[in-house]
């Protein structure tokens, strides 16, 4: 039954099994060793990524755990200064490099290609490089931390602690060299996603059609490659300060230690929104299927994802509000601080909206909705207060700080990033997690995470500044902390259920079927898990709500190539199909340039030379990996 | 037994409480730190408000229920969409309107607050890992001195505190007295306040400096006028003569082993400025910028073995035997 290899297999010559038989055998990766290193899925790589943020996840709420128990009493004496400053720095570069950004971009990598309907992501061999960049970085972060020479400097690194006068040893160069490895990686998913949702969409699927959550994935993508180059140059100028002798960041030699700020925050801020943002996305999917319609104010939501996108690059003034910058310079930055509140408030209401004129289906991830929205509105207020400069002079780098981003990126993006969990995981794996543990894990999340961060604005205000090891009886701040200690045991309580809950369903999970929760958009309009192609046939969309309008058949498009990777390219505005495009096959170029990269970026921690000569595998591998394959043009 | 433990334990927290609040935000006794006080409270009335309504409204559009198995509807009604994206508009006005009138009295705060003042007694406070160096500057520079860690200020005199680092970035913070503002190193920055009424107000480094970031602490002890003027005569004279011979084997112990190479008492041969001045460092409250209680027992212990005190310390630890131990601590608390 296998054509000739000559004869091109199209996919209207074969009947519905046999074509569904052929495609996968086109899409599969291999079982075993070979196959992991070499596939180019974008779910199999996507769900990797999400897996191993959240271990990542796990081991950087150990470290929490471990401050909350130092902090519990005054002049506690179970963690010394020096590891105590390598616990936070690690906690706080953990969990945004390597836990929130990786596991937002995840989704998107496994969600984005299911939701537009297409068969893999763009740059496929791009994206498999990518993780393992990702892996590198955040085991090179690890392995340092368990051999005592992890990074003590804070997370964002202020110079002159972590320049070459101040930060002895490898440290600092392990916390730069991390930003490197996360930043390529997030830099190449950011692209791939780009060009995914800009070219690949289904037939019909215009820019009004496109999902919300893939909206969202599309402004974080143009954030994080209009951000992130801004933090390439700070640690690569950072690296060479303490590598190489520059001193960029030294002013007895003429250079500037607010260089660094200025630098760092104008990615620091945005990457705030790169982790909020799909966090919006994630609540914007969710509400509608669980209540039943779609979201009220759709065009407001977008234009208030990019507002927000835009905004974000003029507010990173506001973290160095006691710097002692010009008067009327902090003024503009409180303004556009306080005003990214108004499309922040679009979308809230939007949501509340629809909330009001739907008919709530109180299940799990709604349930992590309502969490979100009574914490994230708390957050964005205290946002709104340290937006005023008088204000943020009295609470900034205290422990009011440290409640109000906990409750915009616990509140505002972990909620709905677990929430999302519930809702999709039938989708990843073909089962539903537990109903009941879920509810358990919402309550004892929601109660565990206000008590532990609530206390945390009072202690700010009375006086407690952030980053200290210990304090003194004498300060007063003991009951309060005691408090936080205690409550973190509960939102642990709460994380650990919910990881129990994630591997129990895996294997024990009620089956879930194509589409357990009637919802709207393409990736339930496949089989739960989906085949290795995605979707047997391409779907053509009519509308927003493609499942909703059409529920018992779909409109498909038919044309492609069963025996040989084929995507259709759409065009940008009207998603008209234009080409059909190949697709890489598997390959092991990518694990084996990312070797070569990893390779080259730790040894440039001992010796600028292995930039040089690391260079020379780097290539190698790169000529393998492009090397010509023969295929034939692509055919309009 | 536990009942009774948990109500000493309880008392003991309760009198903690009370005796706090030397450091805090929340309780203001200088110009502008009341003034952020009042705006703090502002700040939270307004967002608790708004906080409330977001969550009546939410409340309110949950009072229904649904399975997930009802019918999805693809297309509202249009009458009840334009409804709805009426009363979303009506709600990002209504937050757009909050958030501009929040903006404008931040300036406004902003403003009133900001430094105006004839004749402040001006201060030059440098940040050192991890100890505060402080100047008081005067147009003559023989009535110039330094001292650390413990800032003495009039009340109702303005201050002004001109603020630089040595090594890495701190920031100067006295929460009940005024913001905070970072020393840097290459900038200058000030700092302006005005202590109401005399007490006894805590500081501490507020952006992470190191190892020590948590020990960083200083006091402001705000005086009267005139017992400040006395404070100040006293602190321009030089160190106090030894009186008693184990006194005057301490000075002696302190000028021949490593404690001179560092520190500074004027009117003897000591006259190194790495480490804090020590010339009146037996009249200060604390040692090792708030870690100790100034006594005798806690300078031997800190000279004795400053790196179990405080990790990470430049004190270094200086070889002494049980008696110049003994004596350089009776010789340091007598220099009142």
């Amino acid at each position: 039954m296998s054509a000739p290899r000559s004869q091109p297999v199209n996919d209207t010559q074969l009947d519905s099994a046999g074509l569904a038989r052929r495609l996968s055998q086109t899409w599969a990766t291999p079982k075993g060793l070979w196959g992991a290193l070499t596939t180019v899925d974008h779910k199999i790589i996507g769900r990797r990524y999400v897996v191993t943020a959240l271990i990542f996840l796990a081991l950087g709420g150990v470290l929490a755990l471990l401050m909350r128990w130092q902090l519990a009493r005054a002049n506690n004496g179970l963690i010394g200064p020096d590891l105590y400053d390598q616990i936070f720095t690690q906690h706080g570069s953990n969990m945004m490099f390597l836990f929130a950004v990786p596991v937002m971009e995840a989704m998107g990598i496994y969600l984005v290609p299911l939701m537009i309907g297409t068969r893999n992501i763009a740059f496929p061999r791009l994206n498999a490089y990518s993780y393992w960049l990702y892996l590198a970085g955040g085991l090179m972060l690890w392995i340092s931390f368990a051999l005592d020479m992890a990074p003590d400097v804070g997370w964002f690194a202020y110079v002159p602690l972590s320049g070459p006068q101040f930060g002895a040893g490898k440290r600092s160069d392990i916390w730069a060299q991390m930003i490197t490895f996360t930043e390529v990686s997030a830099l190449a998913v950011a692209v791939e996603l780009v060009v995914t949702i800009f070219k690949q969409r289904a037939p019909g699927m215009t820019l009004q059609r496109i999902p919300v959550f893939v909206w969202a994935m599309l402004v974080t993508s143009f954030l994080i490659i209009l951000a992130m180059p801004a933090i390439m140059v700070a640690s690569t100028s950072l690296i060479l300060d303490r590598l190489v002798g520059t001193h960029f960041f030294n002013p007895a030699e003429g250079g500037d230690v607010l260089l660094w700020q200025h630098l760092f925050w104008f990615f620091g801020h945005p990457e705030v929104y790169i982790i909020f943002l799909p966090a919006t996305g994630m609540i914007s999917a969710i509400i509608p299927t669980f209540v039943r319609r779609p979201l009220v104010g759709r065009l407001g939501l977008v234009l208030a994802l990019i507002a927000t996108g835009v905004l974000a690059f003029g507010l990173w003034v506001h973290h160095m509000f006691v710097v002692g910058l010009p008067r009327l310079g902090e003024s503009f930055f409180t303004v556009s601080s306080m005003s990214i509140a108004i499309p922040a408030g679009v979308q809230i209401f939007c949501w509340l909206a629809t909330l009001w004129d739907g008919k709530p289906v109180m299940r799990v991830p709604l349930l992590f909705v309502i969490a979100f929205l009574v914490t994230f509105v708390i957050g964005g207020l205290t946002g709104v207060m340290v937006a005023s400069v008088p204000f943020d002079t009295q609470v900034h780098d205290t422990y009011f700080v440290v409640a109000h981003f906990h409750y915009v990126l616990i509140g505002g993006a972990v909620f709905p990033l677990m929430g999302a969990l519930y809702y999709w995981f039938p989708k990843f794996t073909g089962r539903l997690m537990s109903e009941r543990l879920g509810r358990w894990v919402v309550s004892l999340v929601f109660v565990g995470f206000n008590l532990t961060f609530f206390p945390m604005h009072i202690l700010g205000l009375e006086g407690m500044p952030r980053r200290v090891y210990t304090y003194s009886e004498q300060m007063g701040w003991q009951s309060l902390n005691l408090l936080s200690s205690s409550a973190a045991i509960v939102l642990a309580a709460g994380f650990a259920l919910f990881f129990i809950d994630l591997l129990r369903s895996l294997r024990r999970g009620e089956p879930a079927g194509e589409n357990p929760w009637n919802a709207a958009t393409l990736e339930w309009a496949t089989a739960s898990p989906p085949p290795s192609c995605n979707f047997v046939h391409i779907p053509v969309v009519t509308g927003a709500e493609p499942l909703w309008e059409n529920p018992e058949t779909i409109e498909v498009a038919e044309g492609l190539r069963a025996d040989r990777r084929e995507l259709l390219v759409t065009s940008l505005t009207e998603a008209r199909p234009v080409a059909r495009e190949s697709s890489p096959r598997n390959t092991i170029w990518p694990f084996l340039a990312a070797i070569a990269t990893t390779v080259m970026l730790i040894a440039s921690i001992f010796t600028p030379w292995a930039m040089v000569w690391g260079a020379v595998p780097l290539a190698a591998t790169l000529i393998g990996w492009f090397w010509p394959k023969g295929t034939p043009e692509d055919e309009s | 037994m536990s009942l009774a433990r948990l109500a000493t334990g309880s008392l003991v927290c309760l009198s903690c409480t009370a005796c706090a609040g030397w450091q805090s935000a929340l309780e203001a006794h200088g110009t502008p730190a009341t003034g952020l006080l009042h705006l703090t409270w502002l700040l939270f009335v307004v967002g608790a408000l708004v906080w409330i309504c977001v969550m009546a409204i939410l409340v309110l559009a949950l009072r229904s229920r649904a399975a997930i198995s009802t019918q999805a509807t693809a297309t509202p009604d249009t009458r009840v969409e334009r409804r709805l994206n009426r009363a979303v508009t009506g709600a990002v006005i209504a937050t757009a309107l909050i958030v501009m009138g929040l903006t404008i009295t931040s300036f406004w705060v902003a403003r009133v607050l900001s430094p105006e003042s004839s004749s402040p007694l001006r201060i030059r406070v440098r940040g050192y890992q991890w100890w505060w160096q402080v100047t008081y500057l005067d147009a003559r520079p023989d009535r110039t001195f330094i001292t650390a860690n413990e800032i003495h200020v009039p009340s109702g005199r303005p201050i002004v505190v001109e603020l630089s680092a040595a090594d890495v970035i701190h920031s100067f913070w006295v929460p009940n007295l005024a913001g905070k503002q970072d020393l840097i190193p290459g900038r200058d920055n000030t700092l302006q306040f005005t202590a109401r009424e005399p007490g006894t107000y805590r500081g501490q480094c507020a952006e992470f400096c190191g190892l020590q970031h948590a020990h960083m602490a200083f006091l402001v002890i705000v005086d009267p006028p005139e017992q400040f003027e006395h404070w100040r005569e006293a602190q321009l004279a030089p160190g106090a003569s030894p009186g008693g011979t184990q006194e005057q084997q301490g000075q002696r112990v302190f000028q021949s082993k490593a404690c001179a190479a560092c520190h500074t008492v004027q009117g003897t041969s000591a006259a190194a400025t790495v480490g804090p001045d020590l010339t009146h460092v037996g009249s200060r409250r604390y040692i090792a910028a708030g870690l100790l209680e100034t006594t005798r027992g806690s300078l031997a212990a800190w000279i004795a073995d400053p790196q179990t005190l405080k990790p990470g310390t430049n004190m270094p630890m200086v070889p002494l035997n049980a008696e110049e131990l003994n004596a350089v601590s009776a010789y340091l608390v007598s220099l009142k």
